[in-house]
């Protein structure tokens, strides 16, 4: 039997509360609050005590998906495949309507670093200032 | 003995345990973070990570373990497993109810009792900081919990205040009830909405958390993990705490002091049944 606990911090929001993920036997089954942790100290709300079960739920996406045309079905994809396609696409879209046509929304389930690397991409690569996410309160 | 000097002696006691080669491992703190997280060290595993604080709601990890075997799945079958465990008193204390109830053979554990320093006891409030045998530490005398005693010289009227403004501040996390131990319905009537309803805060006064304290009667043992995990700091083990004393003067039961004792309300309810 394998038991031990891999410390990260809640995917929920931006509070950045640690956590730990209980895994046993190769699963996640369980999350604890870290005490003492500077952020958090030892508190978690009722989201970061479920932050584990997503992580192996049936309807969570393993893979991407891509759909080939308007109204077809969605279809299991590899990254390099998805990958391309986005770029290519975003490419296409700029060099016809401009960077602006484009925009970048993010997630509060990244980290900072995540969230600033988007929107580096969006200004420096892109070039447009168009960056939101779920979370801008 | 410091904490400090603790801690030589049980990294020994737990080697001696598992190299005894009679426990798949033993379940302990590892240093991690800033403190520590629980861990289940198995045998040849290097222990010089091993710590004493801050301590966890172990007894409710032990239940996931034991559990997590279980052919078929059910509180009362076998899982055949044999688990080694650094074992404080509200700990063992904890583990005695759990097993009063069903949830844990205590067959399945092997215990290196761990007595906690005065400087632990006063952090906990604790009035028994000692399990029933003591492997790694020196016994240290328990102290009554300060804010029990300032809350009884309070009138009344002046506790449904205090309550009313401690409850006010609940978020309904339901830190209190997913962290304890002695919570293991795999139902909670906490999420029923004809007691508590969903999307409203804070949660209806006093009716959310007189039920959790009802539910808490003769089987919480103080190890305030609740109190630890509340995000708005109200000070639940004292109104569990009012409720043990007043289970002891009812029924002179003491949550965890035996396992030979039956709970009041088991007994109570085979009484009605006729057994």
């Amino acid at each position: 039997m394998d038991y031990h606990n891999v410390l990260t911090t809640c995917a929920y929001c931006g509070c950045g509360c640690g956590l730990y993920l209980e895994v046993l036997d190769g699963k996640v089954v369980g999350t604890l609050p870290v005490k003492g942790h500077p952020i958090s100290e030892g508190k978690l709300c009722v989201k970061g005590w479920n932050s584990h079960a997503y992580i192996h739920h049936a309807d969570r996406l393993s893979t991407p998906m891509i759909r080939d045309q308007k109204g077809a079905e969605l279809r299991p994809a590899t990254w390099d495949e998805a990958l391309d396609l986005v770029a290519r696409r975003l490419n296409e879209v700029k060099a016809e309507s401009g960077p602006d046509a484009i925009g970048f929304m993010t997630s509060a389930k990244c980290s900072n670093e995540e969230n600033y690397l988007l929107q580096k991409m969006a200004r420096a690569v892109v070039g447009t200032n168009n960056v939101d996410h779920c979370a801008r309160l | 003995m410091s904490a400090e000097d603790r801690l030589p002696v049980l990294r020994e006691a737990v080697r001696a345990l598992l190299d005894g080669g009679q426990v798949e491992g033993v379940l302990a703190l590892r240093a991690s973070g800033p403190g520590s997280t629980p861990h289940l060290f198995r045998p040849g595993e290097d222990l010089a990570d091993l710590v004493l604080w801050p301590k966890y709601a172990i007894p409710k990890i032990v239940d996931l373990l034991l559990q997590h075997r279980r052919q078929p799945p059910g509180p009362q079958a076998s899982s055949g497993v044999r688990l080694g465990m650094v074992t404080r008193g509200c700990e063992e204390r904890g583990l005695i109810e759990l097993a009063k109830h069903n949830q844990v053979d205590l067959g399945c554990i092997e215990w290196i009792g761990l007595a906690c320093t005065a400087e632990e006891r006063d952090g906990c409030r604790c009035a028994w900081p000692y399990p029933s045998r003591i492997d790694v530490g020196a016994k240290v005398e328990g102290i009554a919990d300060e804010l029990v005693a300032e809350h009884e010289r309070l009138s009344p009227a002046e506790r449904t205040e205090f309550w009313q403004r401690q409850f006010a501040r609940c978020i309904k996390c339901y830190a209190c009830r997913t962290v304890c131990p002695q919570c293991f319905c795999e139902v909670c009537i906490l999420e029923d909405n004809m007691w508590v309803e969903s999307g409203t805060l804070a949660p209806p006064f006093p009716s959310y958390h007189l039920i959790r304290a009802y539910h808490t009667v003769a089987k919480c043992v103080g190890c305030m993990e609740c109190e630890a995990a509340c995000p708005a700091d109200i000070p639940l083990p004292v109104l569990y705490a009012l409720l043990r004393q007043d289970a002891e003067e009812m029924f002179g039961y003491v949550p965890g002091r035996s396992v030979d004792e039956l709970p009041p309300l088991v007994v109570e309810t085979l009484w009605k049944q006729g057994g």
